[in-house]
C-alpha cells in the first residue's frame, strides 16, 4: 500500500444556501498522479480548491469536515494558509502567467517566502524551468515578457512557478483545457514525469487525458464522489451505472 | 499580534480607515456648515431668514433673508435646464442610436473637451461674448442679466446630461431595439417607443445631476448674472444665486459675524439640496440595476 | 409610409442639428480665445510676473501658485484615494459598510466647489489655523479632487485579472503581497489617469481656493506652505472683473484664459491618451 499524502474525511461545501459537495471522502496517495473527472458542476474544482484553501477567496462559501496534508490538518484552527499553499502548488485552467518578465514569474514565489539572494534565486530559476522542460527554449531570454509566450509555454511556465516553491503536491485545474494537441501532448507528458518528486491531482474534462496520466481516478457526479479507484480498474470495469455512463460518454 | 509584524493586518486597517474616512469626511463638511450656519438664527429668524426677501448683510441695520437668493438660484438652473436638456438628449440620442460608429467616436472628444473647459474660463467667454451679445441684441443697458447666466450656465451642464444619457441609452439591450424592428417599426419609432422609455431611468438621474451641477456652480454665475438679491420679473433682469452670494461676499465678511454665519447657513442649504439630489439620482440607480 | 419616414427624417435632422450646435459652441468657445489670447503667449508672458497693476508683464506668480497647489492637492489626495479604491476593489464585501462608503463618495463628487471653499476656510484657514495659505488651498483642492482619484484607481483595480490575484494567492503570497506585488503595478497607468484627472480638476478650479489661498497680487512667490499665492483661475476671475481698468487688461486676460485652458485640456488629453495606450498594451 503507498504512502497517504492527502486525506479527506466527510467533506462538505456551500457555495451561501448552495451545497456543492456531500460528504466526500478520499485517500490521495504520494507520489501518483490521480484524476478527478465528471461532468460540468459536479464538484471536482470545488473539491480541487480546498486541497490549498483557494475556496477561501469565494465569498460565502464554507467548508466542513476533516482534510489532512500529512499531519497538517488543513481546516483546523492552527492551520497556517500560507505555509499550506507554499506545500500545494496550484496550476490553472487558462496559463496565468503574471505580466512580469519570465524570471520574475519564477522568482515570485521564492522571493516572498523569503529567498533574497540573487544566486539562489537564479538557480531555483533554472531548475524549476528544467523541470517544467522549458529551459531550453527560454535560457537566452529569462528577461523578456512571459507574455509573449505560447499557450502551451506559458501553461508550462505557470508550472515551473509552482514547483519554485518546492511543493509536495501539485494540484491542476484543467490545465490543458486551452491549449492545442501538440502542447497538450508536452504537459501530459511533464504530469508523468513530475509525480516521481511530486504528488499529483489533476481535473480533467477529457477522459482521455485522465487515462493517459493518472494512476488513480475519482469519478464525481452532482456534488457526489461516487467512484474511486485505480485508473485502469476503472475505465475497465466501473461499479456504478453513472460512472459506465459518463466513461463511454453518455453523457457530460 | 504586534502591528509592525502584520504587514497584512496593517494594510487592511490603513484602506478600512482610507475607506471609512470617506463617511466621516462628508459628515463633518456638513456638521462645519452647518455648525457655524445655526448661529445666525441668532440674529435672523429661520422663517425670516428662508422666506425673506431682503438681503442687506452690510447695512448698519443688517437684514439676512434669503428667499430671492434662493429663488435666483432656482431661475437660473431651471432656466439653463429648460435649454440644456433637449440638446443634450438630442444629442444622446443622436450619437448612440442614429450617428455610424465612426462618426460618434469623431464627436466623442468634443464633448469630453467641452467638459474640461474650466469653469471660469467658460465665465470669462460668457462675461466677454455672451453678456455684450445680450445686451446689444435685446438693446438693455447691461447684459449682466438672469437671461446671459441661463445662457452660459446651459453651455457648463450640457456635457453633464448628454454623457449620462448617452450611457443610459446605450445599456438598452440590442434585443430591444431588435424586437421592435423585427415588428416593422421605423428607427425613430423604436428609438420613441422602445429604447427612450427603457432608458428613462438613466435619462432621469442625467436631469438630477444636471440640476445638481447647475445648482452648485459659482463662477459662471458669479461672473455674469449682474449679482443683484432682487426677484427677477424678467429674464432680462440681474439675478442672484446661493453659491455667488458666498463667492462674492465671504471675503470680506468679518470671522465670527452674522454675516459670516449667513453665508454658512447658505451653503449648508446647498449641501442639503445637493445631498438630496444625489440621493435621489442613487436611488433610481439602484432600482434601475434591480430592473435590468 | 411616406409619413412616417418624413417623421423619422425631420426628428433626426433635428437631433443632428443639436449635434452641430455643440460643436459650433465649442469651436466658437475654442476660436474666441486662442484667437484673440495667442499674440499675448510668449515667453515672457509665462516667465514674467504681473508688472503695472496686472496690465502688463506675465502670469509667472499665478502659474507657480496653481503647479504648487496642484502638486499639493495630489500629495494630500492620491495615499487616501488609492487606499480608498484599494478597499472598494480588494477588501469591501457587500453590506451596509461598502453602501455608506459608496454613498459618501458619490455624495462628495456632486457637492458644489464652493461648499468645500467653504469648509476649508472653517477648518483648514481657521480651526487647525492654518490661514489663508497653499497648505489650506491644497487640503481643500484635494478633498474636492478625491471621488474622480478614487473612481479611476477602482476601475484600474477592478479591471484586472481575478487569476493573477488566484496566482500569487496560491503561491502563499499574502493579500497585501499580492496587492503590493501585483495588483499596484498592474493599476499603475489606471492611477497615473486619475492622478492626471484629478490634477486637472485641482488646477482649473477656482471657488475652493477663492478663501482658501487665492491672493489678489503678490510681488513674489510663497516660500513656505503657510504662504498665501496666487492662481491661475484665480488671476483670471480677478483680471476680468475687478481690475481697475478693463480695457487696458483685456489682452492679459486673454493670454490667461488661453494658457488656464491650455494647461487644463492638455492633462484631460493626457489622461485619455495614456488609458487608450494601455489598454491596447495590456490585453492580459
Amino acid at each position: 500500500m503507498k504512502e497517504c499524502e492527502i486525506s479527506a474525511r466527510g467533506i462538505n461545501v456551500w457555495y451561501g444556501p448552495k451545497q456543492a459537495l456531500f460528504d466526500v471522502s478520499l485517500d490521495i496517495y504520494k507520489n501518483t498522479v490521480t484524476s478527478l473527472i465528471g461532468p460540468s458542476g459536479c464538484g471536482k474544482t470545488t473539491f480541487l480548491r480546498c486541497i490549498n484553501r483557494m475556496n477561501d477567496l469565494i465569498p460565502f462559501c464554507r467548508v466542513e469536515g476533516k482534510l489532512m496534508i500529512k499531519d497538517t490538518d488543513v481546516y483546523g484552527k492552527e492551520a497556517d494558509v500560507l505555509s499550506i499553499r507554499k506545500k500545494v502548488g496550484m496550476v490553472f485552467q487558462t496559463p496565468n502567467p503574471f505580466p512580469k518578465s519570465i524570471y520574475e514569474n519564477v522568482a515570485y514565489g521564492p522571493f516572498i517566502h523569503g529567498v533574497r539572494d540573487k544566486k539562489k534565486l537564479d538557480e531555483i530559476v533554472r531548475h524549476s524551468l528544467q523541470e517544467a522542460a522549458l529551459w531550453d527554449e527560454v535560457k537566452d531570454e529569462l528577461n523578456k515578457s512571459a507574455l509573449m509566450l505560447s499557450g502551451g509555454q506559458k501553461q508550462r511556465l505557470c508550472i515551473a512557478r509552482a514547483l519554485a516553491v518546492e511543493p509536495e503536491i501539485i494540484v491542476m485545474d484543467e490545465p490543458c483545457a486551452s491549449l492545442d494537441p501538440i502542447a497538450t501532448a508536452k504537459i501530459e507528458d511533464l504530469i508523468t514525469r513530475l509525480k516521481e518528486k511530486y504528488t499529483v491531482v489533476i481535473v480533467t474534462h477529457n477522459i482521455q487525458q485522465a487515462a493517459r496520466v493518472s494512476d488513480y481516478t475519482a469519478y464525481f457526479y452532482l456534488g457526489k464522489m461516487v467512484e474511486y479507484g485505480k485508473t485502469a480498474e476503472m475505465f475497465e470495469n466501473p461499479k456504478e451505472k453513472s460512472t459506465e455512463l459518463y466513461l463511454t460518454g453518455r453523457f457530460g | 499580534m504586534k502591528i509592525g509584524k502584520d504587514p497584512d493586518g496593517l494594510a487592511e486597517l490603513l484602506v478600512k480607515i482610507s475607506a471609512y474616512s470617506m463617511i466621516l469626511v462628508v459628515f463633518f463638511i456638513f456638521f462645519f456648515l452647518f455648525f457655524e450656519g445655526i448661529k445666525i438664527f441668532n440674529f435672523e429668524s429661520v422663517q425670516h431668514f428662508f422666506l425673506g426677501q431682503s438681503w442687506q448683510p452690510t447695512s448698519s441695520n443688517p437684514r439676512f433673508e434669503i428667499a430671492s437668493i434662493i429663488i435666483g438660484s432656482l431661475f437660473v438652473t431651471a432656466g439653463a435646464l429648460l435649454l440644456s436638456v433637449p440638446v443634450a438628449l438630442g444629442c444622446a440620442i443622436y450619437l448612440s442610436e442614429v450617428a455610424p460608429p465612426s462618426l460618434s467616436e469623431l464627436l466623442k472628444p468634443v464633448i469630453e473637451i467641452l467638459a474640461g473647459i474650466p469653469s471660469v474660463v467658460i465665465g470669462f467667454f460668457g462675461l466677454t461674448v455672451v453678456v455684450p451679445a445680450v445686451a446689444s441684441i435685446f438693446g438693455i443697458p447691461s447684459g449682466l442679466t438672469l437671461l446671459s447666466g441661463i445662457l452660459v450656465l446651459a453651455i457648463m451642464v450640457l456635457p453633464t446630461i448628454e454623457t449620462i444619457s448617452e450611457d443610459a441609452l446605450r445599456s438598452v439591450p440590442r434585443s430591444y431595439r431588435e424586437a421592435s424592428a423585427a415588428l416593422g417599426a421605423t428607427d425613430w419609432e423604436t428609438i420613441h417607443k422602445v429604447v427612450l422609455p427603457a432608458a428613462m431611468p438613466g435619462i432621469t438621474v442625467a436631469i438630477l445631476l444636471g440640476f445638481g451641477r447647475a445648482i452648485g456652480e459659482t463662477m459662471v454665475v458669479l461672473m455674469v448674472t449682474g449679482n443683484a438679491a432682487i426677484i427677477p420679473t424678467s429674464v432680462f433682469d440681474p439675478i442672484r444665486t446661493m453659491t455667488a452670494t458666498i463667492a462674492a461676499e465671504m471675503g470680506e465678511a468679518p470671522f465670527g459675524s452674522p454675516h459670516y454665519f449667513a453665508l454658512f447657513m447658505i451653503a449648508a442649504t446647498l449641501f442639503v439640496i445637493s445631498f438630496m439630489v444625489n440621493s435621489a439620482a442613487n436611488l433610481l440607480i439602484k432600482r434601475g440595476s434591480r430592473y435590468a | 409610409m411616406l409619413d412616417r419616414r418624413t417623421t423619422q427624417a425631420v426628428v433626426f435632422s433635428s437631433f443632428l442639428l443639436c449635434v452641430a450646435l455643440v460643436v459650433a459652441i465649442l469651436f466658437f468657445v475654442l476660436f474666441d480665445i486662442i484667437s484673440k489670447g495667442i499674440a499675448m503667449v510668449s515667453w515672457e508672458f509665462l516667465t514674467q510676473p504681473p508688472r503695472n497693476n496686472m496690465r502688463e508683464g506675465g502670469i509667472l506668480t499665478p502659474m507657480v501658485g496653481t503647479i504648487l497647489l496642484s502638486i499639493g492637492a495630489m500629495i494630500a489626495a492620491l495615499p487616501v484615494g488609492v487606499l480608498t479604491a484599494i478597499y472598494l476593489s480588494e477588501y469591501a464585501r457587500e453590506g451596509r459598510a461598502l453602501s455608506l462608503v459608496n454613498s459618501a463618495i458619490s455624495n462628495l463628487a456632486g457637492l458644489p466647489s464652493i461648499v468645500f471653499g467653504l469648509f476649508g476656510l472653517a477648518v483648514f484657514v481657521n480651526l487647525f489655523g492654518f490661514g489663508p495659505s497653499l497648505l489650506a488651498g491644497s487640503l481643500t483642492l484635494g478633498l474636492m479632487s478625491l471621488p474622480v482619484i478614487i473612481k479611476t484607481s477602482q476601475e484600474a483595480f477592478a479591471s484586472i485579472p481575478f487569476s493573477f490575484r488566484e496566482a500569487s494567492l496560491a503561491l502563499g503570497a499574502t493579500k497585501w503581497q499580492t496587492i503590493r506585488h501585483h495588483l499596484l503595478p498592474y493599476a499603475m497607468p489606471g492611477i497615473l489617469t486619475g492622478l492626471i484627472l484629478g490634477v486637472s480638476r485641482a488646477a482649473g478650479e477656482t471657488a475652493p481656493i477663492l478663501f482658501t489661498v487665492a491672493a489678489y497680487f503678490l510681488a513674489t512667490m510663497p516660500s513656505s506652505v503657510f504662504d498665501q499665492s496666487m492662481a491661475l483661475p484665480y488671476h483670471l476671475y480677478i483680471l476680468s472683473t475687478q481690475s481697475f481698468n478693463l480695457r487696458a487688461t483685456q489682452n492679459v486676460q486673454y493670454g490667461t484664459a488661453l494658457v488656464l485652458l491650455s494647461v487644463v485640456l492638455a492633462l484631460n488629453s493626457a489622461a485619455i491618451i495614456i488609458r487608450a495606450y494601455f489598454r491596447r498594451k495590456y490585453r492580459w
